[in-house]
Formats: structure tokens, sequence, C-alpha cells
């Protein structure tokens, strides 16, 4: 389960977010610059909150007043809006980059093969489409074993029939995984589809929970 | 006209040793400045700089004010290591360090600006430290702007004149680079062994500069479709 409570004063307005997730698809919605991407980053450890907490399970990632867990030792999974895949590496070394040494490979090999990329280990990023790399960065991510994975934006930059087959994909692969999944978006049909609870943001504030999730601190 | 190839070698020894340093030191340091902000950074960055705008005879004079027998560094190497830089080819190396400094700092600065912030910041959430993002992701990815850097101080290095002469002297075959030994052969009137030493330092020139272009231009050519 993956708690978070946190401030952070960003240019416009104050990010003041507090919720609960478990191991299920959870959408933070709302339009661009209403402070989504922020907390993914928060729970990632890529930013830093100014006060509150941030824990998954037993692990304390962020509380006030103590040195946050590094980025490294968090466990997570995170697919990147434009999926950061590193451009100098084939689809295979990226995808291996982050799996540590015992012997993951059977899983990663069966991930791959689920996934349909199979036929583009050898090719680099920029030989393959867009929806493919969207596959590569999911597998890339889900191939550290992560506790969590965070999703922005993953699937804005393709069209229509290809991203409706990439949600088809990510509601298999959550099934099977198992983890909680946090998505952002700002497309309603899209967290409507996926999500089994959609968080509504509007400048740093949750406003709506389309399910019975506990209504949230806003001081 | 007999040919005396030690200023070419020399002028080699002293680009080879200079590039060496002012590499890895302008690289480190080049990362480092683009990761922090720290108060002053834009008067050490400008520090840092200066060397490519003032007239190499005023680098030279600082150097020599620093590296003098006198000097404070030139007290300290002279004690410690038995080390003398003034008259010292030891000396050329020094000031060649100092000048082409600036170029390979302000070329790796740009190479590591441009590698999208995003690919580190993925790496990390894979669980890779500071040094295997650095050597896996950041450096091969910076690697064509750190080889121009690298290739324009070893050009500097092999062309500096100003700061070497106030540094290091004309002692002929220790101390005369190229560049020095032009200027001193046209002061004496030997216009043809200073044509020589012309025509190889352009041909040097020429060729490094020529590569470098070719060499960039095809890694833009592969690096043009993957974004």
């Amino acid at each position: 389960m993956l708690t978070v409570s946190i401030q952070k004063q960003l240019p416009d307005f104050l990010l003041d977010v507090c919720f609960t997730i478990q191991r299920e698809i959870v959408v933070l919605f709302g339009p661009s610059g209403s402070g989504k991407t922020t907390i993914l980053n928060s729970i990632a450890g890529l930013v830093t909150p100014d006060a509150g907490e941030i824990r998954l399970g037993e692990t304390l990632f962020y509380k006030q007043g103590s040195k946050p867990l590094p980025v490294q030792q968090r466990n997570i999974g995170y697919v990147f809006q434009d999926y950061a895949l590193f451009p100098h590496m084939t689809v295979a070394q990226n995808i291996r980059y982050g799996v540590k040494r015992q012997g993951n490979e059977v899983a990663l090999d069966e991930l791959v093969a689920t996934v349909g990329i199979d036929h583009l280990l050898e090719k680099y990023p920029h030989q393959i489409s867009g929806g493919q790399k969207q596959r590569v960065a999911l597998v890339r991510a889900l191939a550290t074993k992560p506790d969590l994975l965070l999703l922005d934006e993953p699937l804005s930059a393709l069209d229509a029939d290809t991203r409706r087959e990439c949600q088809d994909e990510l509601l298999r692969l959550q099934a099977a995984w198992k983890i909680p999944f946090l998505m952002v978006t700002h497309d309603r049909e899209e967290a409507e589809r996926l999500a089994n609870v959609i968080l509504t943001m509007e400048d740093g504030r949750l406003v709506g929970d389309n399910r019975s999730v506990r209504n949230l601190v806003t001081k | 006209m007999e040919t005396n190839l030690t200023p070419l070698l020399l002028s080699l020894k002293v680009a080879v040793f200079s590039t060496s340093i002012v590499f890895v030191v302008g690289m480190l340091l080049a990362r480092f400045m683009t990761r922090r902000h720290f108060f002053g950074k834009h008067v050490l960055e400008s520090f840092l700089l200066l060397p490519l705008v003032l007239p190499p005879t005023v680098v030279g004079f600082g150097l020599l004010l620093l590296f003098g027998k006198n000097g404070f560094l030139g007290k300290l190497l002279d004690q410690w290591f038995g080390i003398t830089v003034v008259f010292t080819l030891t000396g050329a190396v020094i000031a060649s360090i100092v000048v082409s400094f600036p170029l390979m700092y302000q070329s790796a600065v740009a190479a590591f600006s441009s590698v999208d912030r995003r690919l580190e910041d993925a790496a990390r959430t894979m669980g890779a430290s500071e040094w295997r993002l650095f050597w896996t992701v950041v450096f091969p990815l910076a690697w064509p702007g750190l080889l121009a850097g690298f290739v324009l101080s070893f050009a500097r290095g092999l062309g500096e004149f100003g700061a070497t002469l106030m540094l290091a002297g004309y002692l002929p075959g220790r101390t005369d680079t190229i560049p020095v030994a032009i200027y001193f052969a046209v002061e004496s009137g030997q216009m043809e062994k200073a044509m020589f030493w012309v025509v190889i330092i352009v041909a040097l020139g020429m060729g490094t500069t020529f590569w470098l272009n070719w060499w960039s231009r095809r890694n833009l050519r592969r690096y043009a479709n993957q974004k």
C-alpha cells in the first residue's frame, strides 16, 4: 500500500495532496500543470517535497525532517512521458539496464514475449514505432521487479488504435503483476477505462474521488 | 637547410601532456558545474574562461608571478618536489594547460547540457549509481562534444605561443616549440626555416579541424533520427 501525503510549493500554487493506493490502477487526472507529474517525481525521489510523508508498505521513502531514501533504493518502475529510452543502446540493452545480478532472465524473456517486442531486441529506439517504444519502456520499467509502477502520460503520443491496444496491455500487466500502478493522464476516456480509482487534480489539490478513498487533507 | 625536428617533438609532447590533463579535469569540472548551483558559481566560471579573452602575455605574466622562483606555487614545487617551472618544458605544458582549458571546459559544458536529464533520471529509477549512469549514459551521449573539446584543446596546445614564451622562454632544444621556433627564426632572418615550420603547423591545424568537421557531421547524421 502506497501512502502519499505531501506539500510542495510550486511556482503558481501549493501542491497539497494526501491519498493511499492499493494493488490497483489509480489514475491521477487533471489539466496540464496541475501538479500531477510532480507527485510522481516525489514518489520516485526525483523531487523532494517540502513537507509530509511518503511510504510504500513498510518502507519510508520520505518524511519531513529526515533524509529521503535515495531514488536507487526505492525499487519503483517509472515510465516517462516520452519514454526516455537510451538512444545509444539497443532495445535489449535498454531492457536489461536495471536488471540486478540474480537471474531474472527467464521472467524477463517471458515478459518480452507477452508484450510482443521479442523481434525488436536488436533494434535501436529510433528504429521502432511509438507504440513499440511505449512497450519497451514498460518492459524496461518492469524488468527491475518494482514494487510500484509510475506512468506519466504513457500513451499520449500514440494514435487511437495503438492507444487502445496499449491500454489493454496495461490492464493485463497490472492483473498479472499485482502491484500498484499510478498513472497520470489528462484524457478522461482513458482514465475511466483503466482506473480502479480516479483522483482528480486541480491547481495542486485533489478535488474529486471516484471511489470511496477518503478525501483528503486540504489545508 | 638542415632540419632539426626538435620543435615538432617538443610541441607534440607539450600538447599530449597538457591535453590529457585538460581533458580529464575539464570534463570532471564541467560535469560538476552543470549539476550544482552554488554561490559564486558564475564568478568562478568567468575566471575559468578568462584565458580565452586575455592577451597571452597577461596569462604568461600571471603564471610567472605564480610559478616564478619567488612565486607561491613555484616555491612550493621547488621545495617539495624539486621541480622548476620557469624556462623548462614543464612551464610550456602549464602555459598550454591554462590557455587550452577554456576550450575543453566550454565544449564539455555544452556536451553535458545536451544530454536529456530524463535519461539520467530513468537510469536512477532503475537503480544505477551516479558513477554507473555517468559512464553508461552521460559519457557516451556527450562523447561527440567531449571529443571536439579534446581536439580543439590539442590544436590550441600545439600552437600556444605567448604564455609559453613568457614562462618557458626560448631555449633551443629544450623549450623551442614550433610557434616559438617560428618567431625566433623570423627575428634572425631565417625565413626558410620559419616557412618550413609554418607549413608544418598549418598542415597540422588544417588536418585536425578538417577531421573534426568531418567527424562531427558524420555523428550528427547518426544521431539525427534518434529523437
